[in-house]
């Protein structure tokens, strides 16, 4: 099951732990281009401490990252944002009085001199949008707080596309969305690893992984218990490792599984 | 809102791409539904204004003279000035107190520094808006460095720069301004001829201005604002103005033969020339962005990459600055400073603030909520005035009317957030 193309990002052996408590122990993870890799697993087994690490807001204690096959420091926020790995976060973080193209260039507006260039940024916006197939909003100097849950985080992805990024982590995309809503930022996530950026998604929800998902890691109490391809497994045996009710973690951690 | 998909034809631009000639229609709908969604703007305050001034001038005959619509001018200057600076404050969602005393500071520093230092009145001024800039600095820093809560920091300021106050002035002092630049600010008006090149020239900037935005937004291939509605809104604004510039002209001392008086006061330019460049800094720069964004969403503003603490310190450097500069105004007027100067006057600024549409709870508000928000609470004070109540009834009737407008921004809020999915 190891894949031959070099990953985009990777992370070998990662530990974290607060005070007393190991959150991360020894993680192995890869991240591949034109992919989509979901992390699935418990509350409690890590996944956002592993997200804090990846984006640089939380470093990790111990281990190695590598980007593009050569090692990197992730120490900083900035650090991630440079090399191109983008986080999406579950709470949106956009800014309900500001507009769609304000909210997608925000911290990294285009200036005219010392004056905004709206209408660049506008168009940049537009053609963003329009790569990906959005087509649900009207008008792009609509305020956010007008938009529904799956427009909001659709503004979101796409805001993490914009940068030219090469990774961008989507936490929870779909968790307060309905249906339809969910299906409309499911196939955007599928565009965006189509467009050949390496995606991974956190979910609690199993269909949606199954939909999306390519390869599917699943952490338990801050161990990575397996990796599996999407279209070799079924759902009865992820939640059997999201529940510890596998016990092959060890096998897996001495390296022989997961050894991308 | 169309969330339906069924012009989900992909040979089409989406809706967003395509390029539109924004009609009158258009324009007047999409400001409908931002009504409706509860982001009123100043649309309340410019009815209210609209129906205080026919009330006033029924009440009496006095108040829509000239010689009173100028005065008006010279009295809304300072409120609308220090609504100005409070503006930036009020957009974080945060508030300053001492903005009133502050200004007293200042105007306090210009008369001690005119008379007793013997300061030439350029280095004056330029001491007490340093003061101003100083004292914003020291506000910014112990609400973003330190984290006490902005209220709680100039509730304190305010408090202590009325001793302030009386410290640089001495006890029992009232300091006159005899310095004719400065008297000139509030008591002078322009000749007859420049003020109609003002008129011109804002009439034309405006023109200009949302012309070649049109123009420039059309060669992107972007939906761009109709030429009639760009000459509809430059019809009002040459309309008003020309009324405004015409009445202002005409003469209009009680003793014509002894003290000629016309001409529009020399505040009105300098008012204007302030809109305009605050709101370019808030409407046309990345930092003015930033400040809506700090306000709206801090969370996301910090993601974003922005100096959440820098902007909050610049922010309070800005009121102070900028309330610096209205003692002066005030110095200018009464020609004299108390140890009372800027007491009051900080809760009619932000009165003026949040009745023009500025949100209490930070994020919303645009430069010009001073100038209608300020124009209500001068009009209020000057009606009443006339009329011959108290300065206590005054004071009871403006402080229902901050509480009614920050009523109304509460509801409205409420509302804008209950549309929310």
């Amino acid at each position: 099951m190891t894949d031959d193309s070099m990953p985009i990002l990777e992370v070998r052996g990662v530990t974290k732990s607060f005070g007393a408590v190991d959150v991360l122990r020894g993680i192995d993870f890869a991240v591949h281009t034109g992919s989509v890799t979901a992390l699935v697993g418990d509350n409690g087994a890590g996944k956002s401490t592993l997200i804090k690490g990846l984006a640089g807001i939380q470093p990790f204690d111990g281990g190695t990252i590598y980007f593009e096959g050569k090692e990197v420091d992730l120490e900083d926020p900035k650090h991630a944002s440079a090399l191109g790995i983008e986080v999406v976060y579950q709470d949106l973080a956009l800014c309900d009085n500001l507009d769609i193209v304000q909210n997608m260039f925000l911290g990294r507006e285009m200036k005219r001199g010392i004056a905004l260039d709206e209408a660049h940024m506008e168009s940049r916006a537009g053609e963003t949008l329009q790569s990906l197939s959005v087509r649900t909003m009207s008008s792009l100097r609509q305020k956010v707080s007008s938009l529904s849950g799956g427009q909001r985080q659709t503004v979101a992805i796409a805001r993490s596309v914009l940068w030219n990024n090469k990774v961008v982590i989507l936490d929870e995309p779909t968790a307060a969305l309905g249906v339809a809503q969910t299906e409309q930022v499911l196939n955007l996530v599928r565009r965006l690893a189509d467009n050949g950026l390496g995606v991974v998604i956190i979910s609690h929800n199993l269909q949606d992984v199954f939909q999306v998902a390519d390869y599917i890691y699943v952490l338990y109490l801050g161990t990575m218990v397996t990796r599996l391809k999407t279209t070799e497994t079924n759902s009865g045996e992820v939640v059997e490792y999201i529940t510890g009710g596998r016990k092959d973690a060890d096998a897996i951690l001495s390296g022989e599984e997961v050894s991308a | 809102m169309s969330t339906n998909t069924n012009s989900d034809v992909s040979t089409e631009l989406p809706k967003y791409m395509q390029q539109k000639n924004l009609s009158i229609r258009d324009t007047w709908n999409a400001y409908r539904a931002k009504v409706r969604s509860g982001d009123m703007g100043s649309l309340p305050a410019v009815i209210g204004l609209i129906i205080l001034v026919i009330l006033f001038s029924l009440a009496n005959p006095v108040f829509f003279t000239p010689l009173n619509f100028a005065n008006f001018f010279t009295q809304a200057a300072v409120v609308v000035i220090l609504a100005m600076g409070l503006i930036f404050v009020l957009l974080l969602g945060e508030i300053d107190l001492s903005a009133g005393v502050t200004s007293g500071v200042a105007g306090a520093l210009l008369a001690v520094g005119l008379t007793r230092w013997g300061l030439e009145w350029p280095v004056a001024v330029a001491v007490s808006l340093l003061a101003g800039v100083v004292i914003g600095i020291f506000i910014g820093f112990l609400v973003a460095k330190v984290g006490i809560p902005s209220f709680v920091v100039t509730l304190a300021l305010f408090l202590a720069f009325q001793g302030l106050i009386l410290v640089i002035i001495g006890e029992g002092g009232n300091i006159r301004i005899t310095n004719q630049v400065i008297l000139a600010i509030q008591n002078n008006n322009m000749p007859i001829w420049m003020g109609w090149v003002f008129y011109t020239i804002v009439v034309g900037g405006y023109f200009l201005f949302a012309y070649t935005g049109r123009m420039r937004r059309l060669a992107r291939g972007f939906s761009a604002t109709s030429l009639n509605m760009i000459l509809i809104k430059t019809g009002v604004i040459a309309l008003v103005g020309f009324a405004t510039v015409y009445a202002l002209s005409l003469e209009r001392s009680v003793n014509p033969e002894l003290n000629p008086l016309s001409g529009v006061p020399i505040i009105v330019p300098i008012i204007a020339l302030l809109t305009l460049v605050f709101g370019f800094v808030l409407d046309r720069t990345s930092f003015g962005r930033h400040i809506y964004a700090v306000g709206g969403n801090v969370e996301a503003a910090r993601r974003a990459g922005i100096n959440v603490s820098q902007i909050r310190i610049a922010v309070f450097t800005i009121c102070s600055g900028t309330a610096a500069f209205a003692g002066i105004v005030f110095a200018s007027r009464a020609a004299s400073v108390d140890p009372n100067a800027g007491k009051f006057i900080v809760l009619n600024a932000i009165a003026a603030a949040v009745i023009g549409g500025t949100s209490l709870f930070g994020g919303r508000g645009r430069i010009h909520d001073a100038l209608i928000g300020g124009a209500v609470v001068a009009v209020i004070d000057n009606g009443m005035g006339l009329l011959g109540y108290s300065a206590g009834v005054k004071l009871m009737i403006t402080g229902s009317v901050l509480m009614l407008a920050a009523g109304a921004d509460a509801l409205s809020r409420k509302r804008s957030t209950g549309v929310m999915r």
